[in-house]
């Protein structure tokens, strides 16, 4: 027997795409609270030996990852021809940004316990620190700019800003990068994905490039458009 | 301030695993001087619940015998309560689940994981170099197991955390002494084994291996050097080590050394693992000190594994009465 779908509408991904996605992209970070929630009942947990460095690293991995599955929503929908999968694009934006949050407030609160002085030295003097910081910096206006309302407010800035996600992406990979010990292969396999995923922008924007220099040029006569 | 409550996982620290684990494997026995007379009899005296309550390996170095239990793998030493902090020991499962041996993998949890995979019996040790004594040692050549004392030091790792181990094995001196290197020796390299068969992590190239460390001839001569054979009053769990390894406590962890294959005097100073893939960030010296920070992170605190806050670190990680006059004159901010 063939199960036929009925269509895909935007309604219905909404209604019943979206609910597991959230859910899904929630999962790494709602596993920690329960075995934070544990640990400090004083119960068995997976938090292991060193439970501030695992929360630190666990959340980092998961934003990382979230943030590179964001990137990856565009090109796959171009390229499988399903539209439809940009509707949850800004959803793994915004998982992506929660995970960077608790991985900011893992450091500062469970790893630091708000030591204010040594975590600005940590942000002047740590390479990787500076690095993940300037990614968060970056990040933080894309997700606050988020909004339907904002989107049309900003119009075509909007775009341009939500481009700073690439760096941000960088930067993070970056930090990860500066962060491990000896020559370790993880950081460079988010890397290649990374590069995958800019080089395909990068290949788009080169393609549609000879329409590039009209819409500069509109741009730049600002007051005298019409 | 936040936190107040002490988190569940924290008292473990003396209080859960460790204890009963430990106080059931051997029996301590009263009497330093005694040890003579009482070794390997099998009398066993009261004691384990009281060190079960006090921290086992804290009541230990007391003055107790540990005993041998041959079917667990269990080893006989005395404790040297001079040598030996009185602070709280980190539980086993720490101690042997939360590890850097990066031949098994980089994942703190890797060498528990795989290290099960190397071949420890037999194990000999190739010595080399400046010696008169040089040739390939069998481990109980190298090792007096008739001998063995018990240590509690502290351990602080590059990374900015610390355990405290209850080691057990003999005095590097002995070693080097027996080792007979020639007057023109200055320094002394170990070399970790490497059987790419057994571990998995060498196929990965996070350091040139196999590992290498070293130590000036009058820091390995220092009495605080130490080459374990056990901990928790056991023979050495493979993911620390086995069968044998180097213990510089007032040094970052990574000096030292575990699964030690080879051993060769030298006149200039070793190219060691760390400072080869980072020169700048990992010195030949690596003494612990909270005013070098590395490059990528503070060394000003650590985190003492099973406490949920940070503490100080302190110069020679509080070792300093016994090492500081090594380094008399020498710059430590050069020679990191």
């Amino acid at each position: 027997m063939v199960l036929s779908l009925p269509p895909l509408t935007n309604r219905r991904v909404d209604r019943w795409v979206k609910p597991p996605v959230h859910l899904l992209l929630a999962l790494p970070l709602l596993w920690l609270g329960l075995q934070w929630t544990l640990a400090l009942a004083g119960e068995p947990h997976g938090l292991g030996i060193n439970p501030q460095q695992f929360s630190n690293r666990f959340t980092g991995l998961w934003a990382l990852r979230w943030l590179v599955l964001a990137l990856a929503v565009g090109p796959v929908a171009r390229g499988l021809g399903w539209s439809k999968l940009m509707r949850l694009r800004r959803l793994v934006g915004l998982w992506a940004f929660a995970a960077v949050v608790v991985h900011l407030s893992s450091y500062v609160a469970l790893d630091m316990l708000f030591e204010w002085r040594a975590i600005w030295d940590d942000i002047v003097k740590r390479t990787y620190i500076t690095f993940g910081m300037a990614a968060f910096a970056l990040l933080l206006p894309l997700a606050l700019t988020s909004t339907r309302a904002a989107q049309r407010r900003l119009g075509r800035a909007w775009t341009r800003l939500h481009r700073l996600v690439l760096p941000a992406a960088a930067l993070a990979v970056v930090h990860f990068a500066f962060l491990v010990k000896g020559n370790q292969t993880e950081p460079w396999i988010y890397a290649g994905i990374l590069a995958a995923l800019i080089g395909y922008r990068a290949l788009e924007w080169r393609r549609r490039a000879p329409r590039a220099p009209r819409a500069r040029r509109r741009l730049g006569t600002g007051g005298a458009a019409p | 301030m936040l936190i107040k409550r002490k988190p569940g996982w924290a008292l473990p620290h003396s209080a859960v695993t460790p204890e009963a684990h430990y106080a059931n494997r051997r029996q301590i026995m009263a009497g330093l001087g005694a040890s003579a007379a009482l070794a390997g009899s099998g009398l066993a005296l009261s004691g384990c619940g009281e060190a079960a309550e006090t921290g086992g390996a804290t009541g230990d170095a007391a003055g107790g015998i540990l005993r041998a239990d041959t079917q667990r793998r269990d080893l006989t030493a005395t404790a040297n309560a001079a040598l030996s902090t009185d602070e709280p020991v980190n539980a086993h499962e720490a101690v042997t689940g939360y590890n850097n041996f990066f031949e098994f993998g980089t994942d703190k949890g890797d060498p528990a994981r795989y290290a099960d995979a190397l071949t420890v019996d037999p194990w000999s040790v190739e010595v080399s170099g400046l010696t008169d004594a040089p040739g390939r040692y069998g481990l109980d050549e190298l090792i007096d197991f008739q001998a063995l004392e018990q240590r509690i030091y502290r351990l602080r790792c590059v990374e900015a955390w610390s355990m405290v181990i209850p080691w057990i094995g003999v005095p590097l001196a002995g070693l080097i002494d027996a080792l007979k290197p020639q007057s023109a020796a200055r320094y002394v390299r170990f070399e970790t084994v490497l059987r790419p068969d057994e571990m998995r992590g060498v196929g990965a190239r996070v350091l040139d291996w196999p590992y290498v460390e070293g130590l000036r001839l009058d820091e390995a001569r220092n009495e605080l050097a130490f080459i374990a054979v056990g901990l928790y009053g056991e023979v050495l769990p493979k993911q620390n080590g086995a069968p044998l390894r180097l213990v510089v406590p007032w040094k970052y962890g990574f000096k030292s050394i575990k699964s030690i294959a080879a051993i060769r005097f030298t006149e200039t100073m070793p190219m060691t693992s760390w400072h080869k893939v980072a020169p700048g960030e990992y010195g030949f010296y690596a003494n612990v000190n909270p005013e070098v920070s590395h490059p990528r992170w503070s060394q000003a605190r650590e985190r003492r594994i099973g406490e949920f806050g940070r503490r100080d670190t302190v110069k020679f990680n509080g070792y300093g009465p016994w090492v500081a006059d090594l380094y008399d004159g020498m710059d430590l901010t050069r020679w990191y």
